[in-house]
């Protein structure tokens, strides 16, 4: 601390090469505004948990009426197997789909730029406007698809993976080809010059190299799918019945239109003790941890 | 640094003082007796226009002068208004007069004692008492007290057809359930889908199960789950109801892929003005839909009439199902009684009424019937006026009238029945244990 201000009133603002280790109060901001908007939301969500509260006057401490009722709400079950589903199933096809187009997107083509460029639209609009876009061409009458697509289970499961994919691609796309084009030119020459043909050197030079590139793109999906909510608002409103109601849609639900707070609040915990001991997991698993470069002894 | 750090708490000072002059504006709103403005807030949509005119003119008049005071008119857009309203009620800025739907809408702020019971004020007011249509007034009503003032226009559910359909099929607008189901087999036969239903907004199934709870069982079977019996939802009625709305499913009398159409983003609708769907049950503002979206279909051929009625029921055809209208309630803590009170007298007046109707809805004030001729589509409005004014009962449409607890479970049991999910058994047993 003492260092940065001896810094900063020789040499004034500005003069940030000579500020050797910044000083924790450089963490200020964001910690505050972590705090404010993040730790304390939080926090408040976890004691309303605790409480009934319907938006007007003050919470009711109820103790853990509301954890009672969660656990024992046929509801969650069902909601915990969707959003596993959702996750599992979003991971596979935005992962399979983004690795072979970040990996062609990678090759330094004119057309490849381009239609790259075209590819990201998606990303940059907002996920209610994808959404509302998708509600229409799904109309059986007027859309492109002719079948009850939102009226059966497997329909609107497969509508809200579609659209999420949709959305999410691009951006995992380009994680991937920032991945691939980190891969060192001489490993194709020698794997060439070795005979590898292209899927030989796809499956023992590219896919090796990407792993920690996949294990990054891999824990956003994960926790991004834990958080999916607009697209399942729009289009299914959690139906046909509650078989697309994911937690966070349960949660959205318990608030703000039941509004029984303390319930919500509780769902709210409970998912974020889920997507943190799940995203735990995930670095402990991939060794994301430790990261080990891929490119050890080269 | 040091002089940094003093600047930063002075800021975060000055941050914390303004925050707790805010918040002692908002406390102070509360109390207080004589003058103040009136914070009115309402959904801002289209016809929130009327609400603006009604502002600036209370705002110019004399009896603001005298209560002192002034509107201003706060317009919450979007589908979210509820979670708006409840949210700012919850806080110290709460709205002094605010635009609600009556029964479910305002149970919770009358047990919190958020709301000023209207009874007395308009019992002896021969403006407010005698100024509105009295079904209307009375669907204002929680526990036989009054918390509402109609703001709006009415907006019962009926039955719209496609005429030129209707000609071409030498076909007649049903009396009777029967005939409905004889009009149907015809329709299916000239491979027309008898019904459009946006089925992916869910409350368009609600509609089906309301006219024919009140047709089969009359408009008390769901009175008394209105009023929180949950056990009445084991009448005869309501199962018979589910069965009949199975059966119409079964039949395809609303097409195949009901459940991915949408009311709200115009597939409905659409079916029925390019005569792919004969018919459409809803609410009276389809005819401003479907006017903004295909005119010339909106004036020629469009028609109505009210849901038939089932044979040996005890619900009278003359029965309507729908939102009476939207109200303004006054919150207890209002700081100038007598202003808000007095612009709330204005929505009985004529040059209210003239631009309700103006604005293509249909007011619910008395003096209305005679201003008709000057709504933008006459015969509809005056179909409307009457049928309200006829209607020996006015059911809230369940959604609205239940306690916000129930009504979403509520809605998520009848999409179970209308896609197969449950069947009409079930789907009375899933009801009974709501609460």
């Amino acid at each position: 601390m003492s260092s940065s201000v001896t810094t900063r009133t020789k040499g004034g603002p500005g003069r940030g090469v000579r500020a050797g280790r910044p000083s924790a109060v450089w963490a200020l901001p964001a910690v505050l505004f972590f705090t404010i908007f993040a730790v304390a939301p939080m926090a408040l969500a976890f004691y309303l948990s605790f409480t009934k509260w319907n938006g007007l006057g003050d919470p009711e401490p109820v103790g853990l009426a509301n954890w009672q009722k969660l656990f024992d709400d046929p509801r969650l079950t069902q909601s915990l197997t969707v959003t596993v589903l959702l996750t599992v199933v979003s991971w596979a096809f935005q992962t399979v789909v983004s690795l072979l187009l970040g990996v062609w997107a990678a090759g330094r083509q004119r057309n490849r730029a381009f239609l790259s460029a075209v590819f990201f639209v998606p990303f940059l609009l907002s996920s209610t406007a994808i959404s509302l876009l998708f509600y229409a061409l799904l109309d059986p009458n007027f859309g492109i698809i002719h079948g009850d697509t939102l009226g059966t289970t497997s329909g609107a499961f497969l509508a809200i993976v579609f659209v999420g994919g949709w959305q999410f691609i691009p951006f995992h796309t380009l994680i991937y080809q920032g991945g691939a084009r980190q891969i060192p030119e001489v490993l194709y020459q020698a794997a060439a010059m070795d005979g590898a043909g292209r899927y030989r050197q796809f499956f023992s030079i590219t896919l090796p190299q990407l792993r920690n590139t996949a294990t990054t793109s891999s824990v956003l999906m994960i926790v991004g799918s834990l958080t999916y909510f607009e697209t399942v608002l729009i289009l299914t409103q959690g139906g046909p019945g509650t078989d697309t109601a994911i937690l966070p849609y349960l949660m959205y639900q318990a608030g703000f239109k039941n509004y029984d707070f303390g319930y919500a609040s509780a769902v709210a915990s409970f998912l974020v003790v889920a997507a943190t001991a799940l995203s735990l997991l995930l670095v402990r698993l991939s060794g994301f941890g430790n990261m080990r470069s891929t490119r050890e002894g080269m | 640094m040091e002089s940094y750090s003093r600047r930063w708490f002075l800021g975060a000072g000055a941050g914390v003082v303004a925050a707790a002059g805010l918040t002692a504006c908002g406390s102070g709103s509360g109390s207080g007796g004589s003058g103040g403005t009136v914070n009115a807030m309402t959904y801002g949509d289209d016809a929130v226009k009327v609400q603006e005119k009604a502002v600036t003119r209370f705002n110019a008049s004399a009896a603001a002068k005298t209560a002192k005071g002034k509107v201003k008119l706060q317009k919450v857009p979007g589908a979210d208004y509820p979670a708006k309203l409840r949210t700012a009620m919850g806080s110290p800025n709460a709205p002094d007069v605010f635009f609600n739907w009556g029964g479910g809408s305002i149970k919770a702020y009358k047990e919190a004692d958020q709301l000023i019971d209207l009874t007395d004020t308009i019992q002896s007011d021969s403006v407010l008492k005698s100024g509105f249509l009295p079904s209307v007034l009375a669907s204002g009503a929680l526990e036989n007290k009054m918390y509402g003032i109609p703001m709006r226009g009415m907006q019962p559910v009926l039955v719209f057809y496609n005429k030129t359909l209707f000609t071409e099929h030498k076909l007649q607008a049903p009396k009777t359930w029967d005939q409905l189901l004889d009009l149907n087999a015809k329709l299916k036969k000239a491979k027309i889908t008898p019904f459009a239903l946006g089925g992916a907004d869910i409350w368009p199934e609600l509609m089906w199960l309301e006219y024919l709870v009140d047709r089969i069982g009359g408009p008390q079977v769901f009175a008394k789950i209105k009023d929180g019996d949950t056990s009445a939802w084991g009448d005869p009625a309501v199962l018979k109801a589910a069965e009949a709305a199975k059966q119409l499913i079964d039949d395809g009398a609303f097409g195949k892929g009901f459940s991915s159409v949408a009311y709200t983003n115009g597939g409905a609708p659409a079916l029925l003005a390019k005569g792919r769907a004969a018919m459409h049950l809803m609410g009276s503002w389809e005819y401003s839909t479907q006017l903004g979206k295909f005119p010339d279909f909106a004036k020629k051929d469009l028609g109505w009439f009210a849901f038939p009625s089932y044979d040996g029921g005890a619900g009278d055809i003359r029965n309507v199902v729908g939102n009476p209208t939207n109200y303004w309630s006054v919150n207890a803590r209002v700081s100038n009684k007598d202003a808000a009170i007095a612009f709330l007298r204005d929505c009985a007046s004529e040059a209210y009424t003239k631009d309700l109707i103006a604005n293509g809805d249909v007011p619910t004030t008395t003096i209305a019937e005679k201003l008709l001729d000057a709504s933008p589509n006459p015969e509809f409005a005056k179909f409307q006026y009457q049928m309200v004014q006829n209607a020996p009962a006015f059911t809230l449409s369940w959604d609205q009238a239940v306690d916000p607890n129930v009504s979403q479970p509520m809605l998520t049991e009848v999409n179970k029945l209308f896609v197969g999910k449950s069947s009409p058994s079930q789907f009375v047993s899933a009801l009974k244990g709501l609460k």
